[in-house]
């Protein structure tokens, strides 16, 4: 098969995906794009979708309705895009487009001509007439590589990928021989993206090396991190490019058996996934003999069954052999003996995801992005107390300053920033001064934090770290395997004290014990999880220990956070007489009425939920929060209030 | 208090029909299924799909088509998170309580639903309209806090809405008893 044949073929598959292009742009109707990834759903995409439908249909308007995948901008969702060729604008961005919103645009927009200024977010391209969204900062500072397709193509259409460029990465690599692509990746410098940074092309080769022909790659998207959802994002927007570097690995190593591991948890990412793998098969872009190749290459897909330490790889391999995921002593690694053991090579989605850009356009392209020793983009899930949180992809190298405050536009409510965790369960917290930190694998690894797998935890003035180390000891203890012991006892232990300490009845000697049963879990533990579990209590311990003795010390909570140090009162002063909000919105009655007719908190039944003093007008303001529970004043319910209160609940 | 949230114990008297018709399911679902290791995840999660959680003697049906103990089946399905033991509410609430959800309070949502209901995150209420449990992250951390009720994200939750979820259903179970009875009376 010579390669004129090879690229033959190929281009009829992109002169069809041409041949549907124009025939669209012919029809010159309007084309509505739903974002329908998870995230959108959960904001109601789904209403906003039949919304569309209704109103067209009613006022029996021709438009085309086109689900796409996610653009990363979650606080905007449900994010609709209106490209009206007709009606003088360029494609405009709407942000929150609710059932209602929807009915407007269709009658405003779609019919009228005017484009409902109110609920633009901006416009997709340059122009004279609305801000195009590449002017703001959370467009303009992005840089866009892995997800640069997603939002802006219909996942379920192979045809559409291909007008964007895809899969020619995998047409050139098939030019090539295995070697030359493994000497590409390698000079482009891309390192894993699933946390550990270690250099892509290097695993490639010792997979390459080794001599037994059956050999296995999987794709590590096992993303147990609380609050990273980039990998599912990747997955459900854009699973072409995944398959696409999956098959370009493939080539590369040898390899004709892949399994895409996905975590249970993301079914629209499974479905999506394994439509993907059905429509390349069919344009023989996967499966046997490739484009005609003597490359054969097929993908199945295994759902992960929901364990955080499974994104380990000799864990993840345990797994799909059917045995609980537990972590295994490498060496062996997996490259020379993993799934069945087999030589495999074991990728994260974003690894995946950059190879088939890094083929095409080289790896000297890929190289002026990011830094020397971290070259490339990384994305972050930014969430917590950002005003504009979402996935945020940026060029590694970016300070922590930039990416907080200028991309994510900083912390909402006029408060202070505090802290950013950042690397999950595994990373750090790391206090402002450490803002100028520049994003890459050793920078942050430096500073205590890691990259891992990208989730980013903002937090203002608001957030107790005694309490975040608590949590996220609360789910490294429940995640571990229970295969070593420092692990499995030692940080339950660690969850025990902190416990305490949050509690009020932390002991002088408790911050030393921390820092010791730290460093045992550290060297005692065989997988990554172990090694890291305690990251966050050290980091914290290291930035905030004045938070952590003012809890032991003074009982008392600064963040006014630990629900067991904290109080609420009313001050009567400021408690409008007659008013009855709080009363209504307490889940168990704990607010009475005084003799003065206003109101108090019953200190006994209250459980700290912080409900009264979100709802009291902001006029009066009159709850109040302090620590430690004391200085709240006391104030006795009347004998007879609390019969009533009694019989009004029977 | 609830009833069935002793892990792996058998299922009360009063489930063995449900649990008749997972074994005469998975009776034909096993031959579908190569005798091979590899397969005893996908062949849980199948049952699980379908019937929502895995009876004891469905465990031993697979252990005995894979030719492997029943406790090495029990082994694995305790170990990942996926996997249930006991037949979930008809309204099944999740908390997520990732960590964008605990900043935001995600804990005080899990407590005041506990709390409604009388019963712990992981357990079913005695009447089985209710199931309540903990989620590692529902990946909708722009909402939180966040909780999953009947497969419908519910963002910015508040103990307030929790109520209000309550008072909806109080509703709908209203209407549907209504309707019933108009059905019968008619009939």
């Amino acid at each position: 098969m010579s390669k004129l044949e090879l690229r033959e073929r190929f281009a009829s598959i992109q002169r069809e995906s041409e041949r549907r292009n124009e025939e669209k742009n012919k029809e010159s109707i309007p084309t509505i794009f739903i974002v329908m990834s998870t995230c959108g759903l959960a904001s109601g995409a789904t209403e906003t979708k039949q919304a569309f439908e209704e109103a067209l249909s009613e006022k029996s308007i021709k438009a085309r309705i086109v689900p796409v995948g996610c653009l990363g901008h979650c606080y905007a969702e449900p994010l609709v895009i209106i490209d009206h060729p007709t009606a003088g604008f360029p494609p405009i961005c709407y942000y929150q487009i609710n059932a209602d919103r929807a009915r407007i645009l269709v009658r405003s927009y779609l019919e009228g001509g005017d484009p409902v200024l109110k609920y633009v977010l901006g416009a997709m391209e340059e122009n004279d007439l609305i801000p195009a969204v590449m002017d703001f900062p959370r467009f303009s500072l992005e840089q866009r590589l892995v997800m640069e397709h997603c939002g802006h193509i219909d996942p379920n259409d192979i045809y559409q990928y291909v007008a964007k460029g895809g899969y020619s990465g995998l047409v050139k690599a098939l030019e090539a021989e295995p070697e030359e692509v493994i000497d590409l990746v390698e000079k482009s410098g891309l390192r894993g993206r699933g946390g550990a940074g270690f250099p892509t092309g290097r695993k490639w080769r010792i997979a390459r090396a080794t001599e037994i022909d059956d050999k296995f790659v999987i794709c590590n998207g096992d993303e147990g991190d609380p609050g990273a959802y980039m990998d599912r994002t990747i997955l459900e927007s854009n699973p072409h490019q995944l398959l696409e570097g999956l098959a370009i690995c493939a080539y590369a190593v040898g390899a004709n058996r892949s399994i895409a591991y996905v975590r249970a948890e993301y079914p629209l990412a499974v479905k999506a996934l394994q439509k993907a793998i059905k429509s390349a098969e069919e344009l023989s872009l996967l499966g046997p003999s490739i484009l005609g190749t003597s490359f054969n290459f097929e993908v199945s897909v295994f759902q992960g069954s929901g364990a955080f330490v499974c994104g380990e790889e000799t864990a993840l391999i345990q797994s799909i052999e059917g045995k609980r995921g537990m972590p295994q002593h490498r060496p062996p690694f997996p490259v020379e003996k993993g799934l069945w053991g087999r030589p495999t090579v074991v990728n994260n989605v974003k690894t995946l995801s950059s190879v088939p850009s890094i083929i095409l356009r080289g790896p000297e392209w890929f190289r002026t992005i990011g830094t020397e020793h971290s070259p490339g983009t990384a994305i972050f899930s930014v969430v917590g107390n950002v005003k504009h949180p979402g996935l945020v992809e940026i060029a590694m190298g970016t300070s922590l300053r930039t990416l907080i405050f200028d991309v994510c536009g900083g912390i909402p409510k006029k408060k202070e920033f505090k802290a950013v965790q950042i690397g999950g369960p595994s990373g750090g917290c790391l206090p402002s001064s450490f803002l100028d930190t520049p994003i890459d694998f050793d920078s942050l690894t430096q500073a205590g934090a890691m990259m891992g797998s990208g989730g980013m935890v903002v937090m203002d003035e608001d957030s107790c770290m005694v309490d975040v180390s608590r949590y996220f000891l609360d789910f490294t203890q429940k995640e571990s395997c229970g295969k070593c012991t420092f692990c499995r006892i030692g940080t339950n232990h660690l969850l025990n004290i902190l416990d305490r300490i949050t509690k009020g009845e932390g002991r002088e000697k408790d911050l030393e014990l921390l820092e010791t049963l730290s460093k045992d879990i550290k060297d005692g533990s065989l997988c990554g999880l172990g090694k890291t579990a305690p990251n966050p209590v050290l980091t914290s311990l290291k930035y905030f220990r004045e938070e952590y003795e003012a809890h032991i010390n003074e009982k008392r909570c600064p963040a006014l956070k630990c629900r067991t140090l904290i109080a609420y009162y009313i001050d009567l002063e400021k408690c409008a007489r007659g008013c009855e909000v709080c009363v209504g919105c307490c889940p168990v009655d704990a607010i009475f009425t005084t003799k003065g007719r206003k109101k108090a908190i019953d200190q006994e039944l209250c459980v700290k939920c912080g409900e009264c003093r979100s709802v009291c007008p902001p006029e009066y303001d009159a709850v109040f929060k302090v620590s430690p529970p004391e200085l709240a004043p006391i104030i006795e319910r009347p004998p007879e209030e609390k019969k009533e209160s009694k019989k009004s609940a029977v | 208090m609830a009833l069935y949230n002793d892990g792996v114990g058998m299922a009360p008297s009063d489930l063995d029909h449900e649990e008749w018709e997972m074994i005469q399911d998975i009776k034909v679902l096993l031959p579908g299924f190569e005798k091979h290791r590899g397969n005893l995840i996908p062949i849980l999660q199948s049952i699980q799909e379908k019937h929502s959680y895995l009876a004891s003697t469905a465990m031993e049906m697979v252990a005995t088509h894979l030719s492997i103990t029943p406790s090495e089946v029990f082994g694995v399905a305790t170990f990942y998170n996926q996997f249930r033991f006991h037949p979930p509410g008809k309204h099944q609430i999740k908390v997520c309580l990732g960590t964008a959800c605990h900043v935001a309070g995600g804990d005080i949502i899990l407590e005041n639903f506990e709390r409604k209901l009388g019963i712990k995150d992981g357990e079913t209420t005695p009447d089985r309209e209710y199931s309540v449990e903990r989620v590692a992250c529902v990946g909708c951390c722009a909402l939180a806090p966040v909780a999953v009720v009947d497969e419908n994200v519910q963002g910015h939750m508040q103990p307030s809405k929790v109520e209000g979820l309550f008072v909806q259903f109080q509703i709908e179970r209203e209407r549907e008893e209504r309707e019933k009875a108009e059905r019968e009376a008619s009939e």
